[in-house]
């Protein structure tokens, strides 16, 4: 995974030119590798029973919903706008998918129902957030409550479950000795690196969230773009919302409540700023593994909750500081 | 990338090997509760607590921060992971566990679920240890509820969520007593009402309850939030003479809900005795002492002769404890 | 026709009349379909079910005129809750009003928190406060051991707020409300540093030339905030009767955050009134306790809060874009 997704640190006037070493050591994914190998290791001498590849790939497969989502969510901060809703949409669009397989359609169209909305909700936010101008941040503040709201009224507090059983335990095919949804979150996070790196669209949407305004009078198309990635976060959370249906083999409307903060946790411990213009998807896939590591090393060492909850919002707190720091300090 | 972490991680489990070498002997067991800070599931764990004390078997008590279907699943992983012996736990699901419990029943392991069970996925876990037979747990609560009114007049219900199974086995089978028992001919259930096991929501329906029915004489509140909120607005309405909450508490829940007299009497069975009786069962199986077979009996100190029922569950208590303001301070849980 | 357009036009110069017709509109048909629901009675339970999301709400609309949002007051308010209430518990003889002082205490120095992480760093205010929102959870949850504290801890003469009235039958508790309404009105409103929110959420630029330092004054909406949520912390224990650290306060502030955007406060910072606020917390009280009223599961209530908050963005948006209202009215006319 080699990623130059991030604009090159532009050398201050006044100062003397940083040695190489130093620029790259000050890139936050940079932050984000060394606090990985630190977790690793950390979480190895905590339990006996952490360091174990296959362990660490199933524990991935929890989170790899979350980080899919993740990965969309990276541009769309990049492009100055933010979606908190991504975890409500899991949610309606894995219970209209239950609900419709329940009715007796086939499980295709189950999906298609599912994938659609996914489409749908994100047009939803986009329609709020660019034709009505309103913040996207409270926007989809909103619309997290809606679209869980609307899941709950729709199915109620039922488990939706009894999937074919071709359908169920995706977690459990492998394909290169590689649990499937890691495969997808990998495909995922290198399509969408390779677009964000090495494509125009990559190059505006960095424009776009440096400054819209801009990007608007360099004939960029502001609005299309940003409309794309909001469905796009739609569709990556149906996706996401299927792979859990299929891990769990039933759905319920709190499915991934309260992952929005892991979603938001996920692109900030990348180093993907909050402000936009910056952040790249090479360092959202490393805070991936980095959360999972974190989290599956304090829950394997029977650490309490208690004490995990407190460690991930510190986390995100420090993330957002150091990478605003990061970025003040290379930039400006 | 990933060669660097697999051989960063050789090196981890190369240094650690020697201390995993340690654990042999005694039987490991781990509770994985609904969610943390639920003080119903403290005396339940102490229970656990004494019977390994007792037995030798080494004891853990872990749980998520939130009773949601799936945030258990990666505890019970690490469970796996960590090679317990027995996985003992109270589903948030009915279902969503089904898939890491076989994993863990693949690897040997044996699968309880206490508290509750996992109605209509039984052939996911090896037994169940219920705190009574919850199929009299409606009449029982119909009796009390009676004894409270003279069986006569409008009574409600408050429940947990709409589909909160166990809550809901016992309204049926609370509707089947009321209908069937000519003793309860007098007695009209008005609503059933369901407060999501949340205060706010509990203490809304309840209030509406007492608003919609002017007449209403008794509330049956099978779940600990649901009761405690609704004593707490009887008692703020001044209306605990006219209307008679009971329902299943915890005694420190109610405690002064009992000696201020809002409150007469309520039911709930032993949790500390689920998990006194889970731990001797979790070794007994374990060691080949007891047989998991329907129909098969062991002993249990302080509990007497305990048989294995149909789908592999197992009763603590046959009937519930009432507690009233005579017996309550014998209680702390 | 005149006069309706005449009504109209009132309706849409001022923010508020447009929620009280809302709310009276919705009354109406509530009570059309069940027609109980206008009562003295409902009245009552809707008062109470608001005071603590107005407390709370007074803090949240201070820092949204001050265009930021703080997510963090359903975990500040357990935090401050659980803290008094082991007070309570660990500490008997502290006289039982001093847990005012704590809670409100705690609240404030979180909230300071939040507004120092915001200022110093220059951070948006929606991610650091969903950091701490997680953070202090979290830590509340190791500060009480993830233990409830019981009823039988609470002190009684402050349950009795929620329940006895120094005068008209209406709690204490709603006073305090009120009290805190009209003294954030008295600060908005009349004195220099309160004019100074509006001018800074209006336009956080201009705001330093005209001689306003923004940093101090940021700080100060967060501690408030935080203080407001303390306060109803402790209100949330003389409400409800106990303390539990994983249910108390979760998800409070979406429904903080709905009344207070349905009161007409605009996102955008620098618009709202504390008579707009509070009307929008009575509509969204109004709404919680019609729905049981009328048999709707309470499924619904977080759907419909969703909507609300959209619909009452469109609105404020709509709102500013007609910069000459009136113009436009009469163009209609």
């Amino acid at each position: 995974m080699s990623d130059t997704s991030i604009p090159k640190s532009a050398v201050q006037d006044a100062a003397p030119v940083r040695p190489r070493w130093k620029t790259i050591l000050l890139r936050p994914e940079a932050m984000t590798f060394v606090l990985l190998i630190l977790a690793t290791l950390g979480a190895s001498l905590l339990s006996p029973f952490f360091a174990d590849i296959a362990y660490i790939l199933e524990s991935f497969t929890y989170y790899s919903e979350y980080a899919i989502v993740g990965l969309v969510l990276t541009l769309v901060i990049i492009s100055g706008e933010i979606d908190l809703s991504g975890a409500a949409m899991m949610a309606l669009s894995a219970c209209l998918f239950g609900i419709t397989y329940q009715a007796g359609y086939p499980i295709s169209v189950a999906i298609l129902v599912s994938l659609i909305s996914g489409v749908a909700m994100g047009w939803f936010n986009a329609i709020l957030v660019i034709r009505f101008k309103l913040p996207s941040i409270i926007v989809t503040i909103g619309t997290l409550t809606l679209f869980r709201g609307i899941a709950q009224v729709i199915a109620g507090d039922r488990s939706i479950s009894k999937f074919p059983s071709w359908f169920v335990g995706i977690d459990y095919q492998y394909v290169l000795n590689l649990p499937i949804p890691v495969i997808v979150f990998c495909v995922v996070a290198l399509a969408l690196g390779v677009i964000l790196g090495g494509t125009v669209l990559g190059r505006q949407i960095y424009q776009i969230g440096t400054s819209a305004i801009a990007a608007q009078h360099a004939g960029i198309r502001v609005n299309r773009i940003k409309t794309g990635l909001f469905i796009g976060m739609g569709v990556a959370s149906s996706v996401a919302g299927l792979l859990t249906a299929s891990r769990l083999a039933s759905v319920r409307y709190d499915l991934a409540s309260g992952a929005e903060l892991q979603m938001v946790l996920i692109v900030m411990l990348g180093g993907t700023y909050i402000f936009g213009g910056r952040g790249s998807i090479i360092g959202t896939f490393l805070a991936a593994w980095l959360l999972v590591i974190i989290a599956t090393g304090m829950t394997v060492a029977n650490i309490p909750i208690n004490a995990q909850l407190t460690v991930l919002g510190l986390l995100l707190i420090i993330s957002i500081i150091a990478t605003n720091i990061i970025y003040s300090r290379t930039q400006r | 990338m990933f060669k660097k972490l697999s051989v960063l991680l050789g090196v981890a489990a190369g240094l650690t090997m020697m201390a995993s070498a340690y654990a042999a002997d005694p039987i490991k067991i781990v509770f994985v509760g609904k969610n943390t800070g639920n003080p119903y599931f403290d005396s339940l764990v102490q229970g656990f607590v004494d019977g390994c004390d007792k037995l030798g078997c080494e004891f853990e008590f872990v749980a998520p921060a939130t009773a949601e279907a799936t945030s258990q699943i990666p505890f019970i992983t690490a469970q796996i992971q960590r090679g317990v012996d027995v996985i003992a736990t109270s589903p948030n699901s009915p279902d969503a566990l089904n898939q890491v419990l076989d994993r863990a029943r693949a690897k040997g392991i044996l699968v309880l679920s206490v508290n509750g069970d996992m109605t209509g996925n039984e052939e996911h876990r090896d037994a169940a240890i219920l705190p009574t037979d919850f199929e009299k747990v409606g009449a029982d609560q119909v009796e009390l509820v009676g004894s409270l009114i003279d069986y006569e007049g409008e009574i409600a219900i408050l429940s947990a969520t709409t589909e909160a199974p166990d809550q809901n086995k016992w309204i049926v089978g609370m509707n089947e007593a009321l209908a069937n028992d000519p003793k309860y001919a007098k007695m009209k259930l008005v609503a059933t009402v369901y407060g999501d096991d949340q205060p706010e929501k509990s203490t809304t329906e309840m209030e509406a309850l007492l608003s919609t029915y002017p007449n209403l004489r008794g509330v049956i509140s099978p779940t600990t939030v649901g009761i405690a909120a609704s004593a707490q607005v009887v008692q703020s309405a001044g209306k605990a003479d006219t209307v008679k909450v009971t329902g299943l508490g915890t005694p420190n829940q109610m405690r002064p809900f009992i000696k201020d007299g809002t409150v007469e009497a309520f039911q709930l069975w032993s949790p500390y005795n689920e998990g006194w009786l889970a731990s001797h069962f979790a070794v007994g199986v374990k060691d080949g002492t007891i047989k998991n077979e329907v129909g098969a009996t062991f002993e249990v100190p302080n509990l007497g002769t305990i048989t294995i029922n149909p789908l592999n569950s197992i009763n603590t208590q046959a009937g519930l404890t009432t507690f009233d303001a005579s017996n309550i301070d014998d209680f702390n849980f | 026709m005149n006069s309706l357009t005449a009504a109209l036009r009132f309706i849409l110069l001022r923010r508020e009349a447009g929620i009280a017709v809302m709310l009276v509109l919705f009354s109406l048909v509530v009570s059309a379909i069940e027609p109980r629901f206008l009562s003295l009675d409902t009245l009552r339970i809707v008062m109470l079910a608001v005071p603590l999301i107005l407390i709370a709400g007074m803090g949240q609309m201070m820092v949204l005129l001050a265009r930021h949002v703080d997510l963090s007051i359903g975990s500040i308010l357990g935090f401050s809750a659980i803290v008094a209430g082991m007070a309570f518990r660990d500490l008997p003889e502290m006289p039982w009003w001093f847990g005012f002082f704590i809670a409100t205490f705690v609240g404030a120095a979180l909230g300071l928190v939040n507004g120092a992480v915001v200022t110093l760093f220059r951070l948006p205010s929606i991610i650091v406060t969903l950091g701490t929102l997680s953070l202090y959870r979290g830590v509340l949850f190791l500060i009480s051991d993830a233990r409830q504290v019981d009823p039988q801890y609470i002190p009684r003469p402050l349950i009795e707020m929620s329940q006895t009235s120094p005068i008209f039958g209406i709690p204490w508790i709603i006073f305090i409300a009120l009290t805190i309404a009209l003294i954030s009105y008295v600060f908005l409103d009349h004195t220099r540093l309160g004019r100074q929110i509006y001018a800074i959420g209006s336009n956080p630029v201009a705001a330093p030339l005209r001689g306003i330092s923004v940093v101090p004054v940021t700080l100060l909406v967060f501690t408030l905030s935080g203080a407001l949520a303390g306060l109803a912390g402790v209100l949330y224990a003389s409400r409800f009767g106990y303390v539990n650290p994983s249910i108390t306060g979760v998800g409070f502030e979406f429904t903080v955050i709905a009344a207070v955007v349905v009161g007409g406060v605009s996102i955008n910072g620098g618009v709202g009134t504390v008579l707009g606020t509070v009307l929008g917390v009575i509509f969204l009280g109004a709404v919680s306790v019609a729905l049981p009223i009328l048999g709707v599961s309470a499924f619904w209530r977080d759907a419909i809060y969703g909507a609300v908050i959209i619909i009452a963005l469109l609105i404020d948006r709509s709102v500013r874009e007609s910069g000459i209202r009136s113009a436009t009215l009469e163009a209609r006319a």
